[in-house]
């Protein structure tokens, strides 16, 4: 970039404006919601899921999610009795337009919807060099965009492959667990969208919440245990041959 | 004498010393955000910011204050628990405008919309309603028999 005396006379008192609005920030939108109230999780019920691709579509709409990028997307499993660490996995165009038609043989077929885990102890929120990525007090892992460097560190560490850099803004970018909807008191954009409840918001610090019930009573999986990232996207029916 | 004549060069590195350090204080109060520190270390500004935008999906509960009639037709069949906008997408800009008459909802296609959940595949679920579209009723719309808001057979008019 070639600048000018002129350029970075006039390009001054623009970024002062603009550093001045992350300075201040804006104030929380929803007066009623006590952020200490709630620690938000998501329960992924696999035996439900029939891989129609409404939760990746209405993700894209409700977040401007970038064409050819996902903030979720689902995974189908074609996996044999006999060699299960070797499934074969398709996720055309992460299953946002559906999945082909699987004919029936001897191995069996399960479809597994993906998203940011909201991990509590989050291994991309540790490598941010800023401070842009953090888990809020009620258990959300969000990216301060204003403040995002775009170094990518966060990309790198996500076991889940759930983050990307934003092709436009290039800043990270992922699920905010439709933070703008859940803080007041809606669903997310995908549970809403799901025929099935295939997926189902989840308050483990509400006592009402039918989370407990169904923890209670399944056997219940989270991704990638091994790692201790504190992953809190239940997965129930998960099959061992998932990574 | 000398020894203290020498030492003032030293007391003036350390005022240099403290001098940077008071600057660095005094430009660290400007540039650092208010908010950050405040739970943790990030912006606690950017949580507001992040919720503060706005919803696409009006939920649920924005539909039945006007369209009771369907939600109570749809409670009766097979597809009361579906929401709305899992078929009839994004409606925030209808149902939480001033005048939701003033924007009106585009009707899904319902041949594509049907055969995204029902298409005969051996990858869903063994229990869950699929035909093979081929062999079922090949060139009727769906909906000349199953209404979506009830899909049962004796589901009648919409």
């Amino acid at each position: 970039m070639n600048l000018s005396r002129r350029h970075i006379l006039v390009l001054l008192p623009a970024a002062a404006v603009a550093w001045k609005s992350v300075l201040a920030g804006t104030p929380e939108e929803s007066p009623n919601y006590k952020m200490s109230d709630h620690w938000w999780g998501m329960l992924i019920d696999i035996p439900k899921c029939i891989g129609c691709g409404n939760c990746v579509r209405a993700c894209r709409t409700e977040n401007d999610v970038p064409e050819g990028f996902y903030r979720t997307w689902v995974e189908r499993y074609h996996v044999s009795d006999e060699d299960m660490t070797n499934p074969e996995v398709i996720s055309p165009k992460g299953g946002e337009e559906g999945f082909p038609v699987a004919e029936a043989d001897d191995k069996k077929y399960f479809f597994v919807p993906k998203m940011c885990n909201h991990c509590a102890d989050s291994p991309c929120t540790q490598v941010c060099p800023v401070g842009a990525t953090f888990v809020s007090p009620d258990g959300v892992v969000l990216v301060d965009q204003k403040y995002c460097l775009g170094c990518a560190y966060c990309v790198q560490a996500c076991p889940y492959g759930c983050r990307y850099l934003h092709p436009q803004k290039k800043v990270a970018d992922k699920c905010t667990l439709c933070y703008h909807r859940i803080t007041k008191g809606l669903t997310t954009a995908c549970c809403e969208a799901c025929p099935t409840g295939a997926r189902q918001l989840a308050d483990l610090k509400d006592p009402k919440d039918p989370i407990h019930e169904f923890l209670k009573t399944h056997s219940v999986q989270v991704l990638k245990p091994q790692m201790a990232t504190g992953a809190k996207a239940f997965y129930n029916g998960l099959d061992g041959s998932v990574r | 004498m000398n020894v203290i004549k020498d030492a003032g060069h030293l007391f003036r590195f350390a005022g240099l010393f403290v001098l940077a350090f008071l600057v660095f204080l005094v430009v660290r109060h400007y540039v650092v955000p208010k908010s950050f520190g405040q739970y943790g270390h990030y912006r606690a500004a950017a949580i507001g910011e992040i919720g503060a935008r706005p919803v696409k999906f009006a939920g649920h509960d924005s539909c039945e204050g006007c369209h009771g009639d369907v939600v109570d037709k749809k409670k009766t069949g097979k597809h009361a628990h579906l929401n709305c906008e899992a078929c009839h997408g994004a409606q925030a800009a209808h149902a939480l405008a001033d005048d939701p008459t003033a924007v009106k909802p585009v009707l899904p296609d319902v041949a594509t919309l049907c055969a995204r959940c029902h298409t005969q595949s051996a990858a869903k679920p063994k229990g869950f309603p699929q035909v093979a579209l081929a062999d079922h009723y090949p060139g009727l719309a769906c909906d000349s028999c199953h209404q979506p808001h009830r899909p049962d057979m004796d589901g009648g008019a919409k």
